[in-house]
């Protein structure tokens, strides 16, 4: 009944002599929240970092809705609808909050230099328009008074917020959250979890890298689990949570032994 | 205080050229980090041709007005340009853009030494002179500064210019998208800009300011020759560095800033350095037969002053190496 969204088929990516990933094979599901996590070093966000175009795998390929994801190219995956926040937050510091929004949306519009130059009418009427649509963006996430501040000038919280609306400006189907919570005090990371369930909600797909066991365990559908590249669980949170091998990768082997 | 009215009169009009040059530097430094040392034989191009187009078209449609005849030679020496400087990005600096930075610098040397090379190839050796279609007749509006139409309209456009830019870059789809490139292009990729186009764009909208620059200085001078490009290239780079590279507000008020400094600097410089002006001078037995009778004996004459040019870049770069306006130097992921 469930719609296949993403696939992920044997992913695999060396650096030198590093193996960051080693056939990782998932699957998300349309309107799902999916988890993916697993301790310090296990390959997250390289994979993030090979499904967003940013590296190209040495094995597998992708399926997104259908057809094979491009690889290497980032600005022709983000057409084809997979939208990425970043762990380390990375807005356009120089640009208001406003701007970085609108920038999301420059794969979506398509005024040409030309009719830049000349200001015609289909250019005008398509900035009024993204200017419109990212005041509502920022209204989603709940920082449309700050939309003439310049980014690099906003709080933490309002910046992870900026990131998520840049990302939905880009009118995904699939949203990464590369550890949204990250750094985030206790009221800022329930207002997230409240963002996030909206977001899905409005029919946007949520793959999500996270720490933040309990908030991963609340809010996804499913949850997969690397660990040295490799995936080694991948099930609904309550079962993910029992299983012995999550447990060992997560609190080390020693844990057995006492 | 004629003098001095007068001088900055030249320096602005010359200025306002190295403005329009320094911007296209600034520009593709601001996105790639690279400083693009062909952009000056981009401006000698751009004179060239539209030399070429404005003696065809006299030829071939004598009848056609002045300005007619200038506006087809304007615009097809920018479409010219526009043109080559994408083909410069595309064959010379994509395939170097991650590789270490002297890399593409050289590669940059090459591309002026191979635009020169080809100028003198099709163009000869010899100074071409430039048609001045617009009349040279100077206007006086105070008494003992003189301004001539073409000097006029140089300052009237590359101010149009310059705003049109600045609106470009701050208000519109592309600017935004080159902004977001010039922070960060990895960043600007992931968010769906692709950034290959915009850095041909970037290219593409320098290199028509670079073509527009050098039939305003070649109207200014009455003069076109295959090295033309390398002074103002040199001194539009000094501009862009002493108003912050890779700022555009501070390429625009470096290149006035450098071109009022010349222009002042070469108006007194003659006197200032005139030995008849030291009394010891004047009065040794070796001088005293140049001095009399009003004689000067200038050290320096102003055609020295391409080193006010030099002089600023070492003094910047020593003391103010952001430039008046920079401050970022923007970081990479």
């Amino acid at each position: 009944m469930s719609i296949t969204l993403l696939e992920a088929q044997s992913i695999s990516k060396r650096f030198g002599g590093l193996q960051a990933l080693t056939d990782v094979s998932l699957t998300i599901r349309k309107g799902e929240v999916y988890g993916l996590i697993g301790p310090n070093g296990a390959g997250k966000t390289t994979f993030f970092n090979v499904l967003t175009g940013a590296y190209t795998p040495n094995g597998g390929e992708f399926i997104f809705a259908g057809s094979e994801l491009p690889t290497g190219t980032p600005h022709a995956v983000v057409e084809r609808g997979i939208a990425r926040t970043f762990q380390n937050i990375r807005l356009f510091r120089e640009m208001t909050a406003l701007e970085n929004v609108m920038a999301g949306h420059h794969l979506r519009s398509d005024s040409s230099l030309w009719g830049i130059l000349v200001q015609n009418r289909h250019t005008r009427e398509e900035e009024r328009l993204i200017t419109e649509r990212a005041y509502e963006m920022l209204r989603y996430v709940g920082i449309e008074r700050h939309a003439t501040t310049l980014s690099r000038n906003l709080s933490y919280g309002d910046q992870r917020r900026l990131e998520i609306a840049r990302a939905l400006a880009t009118e995904p189907q699939l949203l990464a959250l590369d550890e949204p919570a990250a750094g985030m005090n206790a009221t800022e990371t329930a207002q997230l979890r409240e963002l996030i369930s909206t977001i899905r909600a409005d029919g946007v797909t949520v793959l999500l890298i996270e720490h933040d066991v309990k908030l991963v365990m609340g809010l996804c559908d499913r949850v997969a689990v690397l660990n040295f590249g490799k995936k080694i669980a991948e099930d609904v949170p309550s079962v993910v949570q029992k299983n012995p091998e999550v447990i060992e990768a997560y609190l080390g082997s020693s844990h057995h032994a006492h | 205080m004629e003098t001095f009215l007068q001088q900055i009169v030249n320096g602005l009009v010359v200025g306002s050229v190295y403005a329009l040059v320094a911007l296209g530097y600034t520009m593709v430094y601001g996105i790639l980090g690279l400083i693009n040392f062909a952009h000056g034989d981009v401006l000698m191009v751009g004179a060239l041709v539209s030399l070429q187009v404005i003696l065809f078209v006299q030829k071939t449609w004598p009848a056609l007005g002045a300005i007619p005849t200038l506006m087809i030679g304007l615009s097809v020496a920018v479409t010219v340009c526009m043109l080559l400087g994408y083909v410069i990005e595309r064959a010379a600096y994509r395939r170097l853009r991650n590789a270490p930075r002297l890399a593409p610098l050289i590669t940059a040397i090459g591309v002026s030494f191979l635009l020169q090379t080809l100028a003198m190839i099709i163009w000869g050796r010899n100074y071409h002179s430039f048609p001045q279609l617009i009349t040279t007749a100077p206007l006086q509006p105070i008494d003992g500064v003189f301004i001539t139409p073409v000097q006029v309209v140089i300052l009237i456009s590359s101010a149009l210019l310059m705003t049109g830019l600045i609106l470009l870059v701050n208000k519109t789809r592309l600017g935004r998208a080159m902004r977001a490139t010039a922070e960060n292009h990895r960043v600007a990729g992931l968010m769906g800009v692709d950034t290959n186009k915009i850095i041909a764009t970037t290219f593409i909208i320098g290199s028509g300011l670079a073509a527009v620059a050098g039939v305003m200085f070649s109207s200014n001078y009455g003069v076109a020759h295959y090295a033309m490009g390398f002074s103002p290239g040199i001194k539009a780079f000094t501009a862009a560095v002493l108003g912050g590279i890779g700022n555009l507000g501070g390429a625009m008020v470096g290149g006035v800033v450098l071109g009022l400094v010349e222009s002042i600097g070469a108006g007194y410089l003659g006197s200032a350095t005139d030995l008849c002006h030291l009394p010891i001078w004047a009065q040794s037995a070796s001088l005293q037969t140049t001095c009399a009778n009003g004689g000067s004996f200038e050290l320096l004459s102003s055609n020295y002053q391409d080193i006010f040019a030099f002089v600023i870049l070492g003094i910047v770069l020593i003391f103010r190496p952001t430039g008046l306006l920079g401050e970022r130097v923007s970081d990479r992921a």
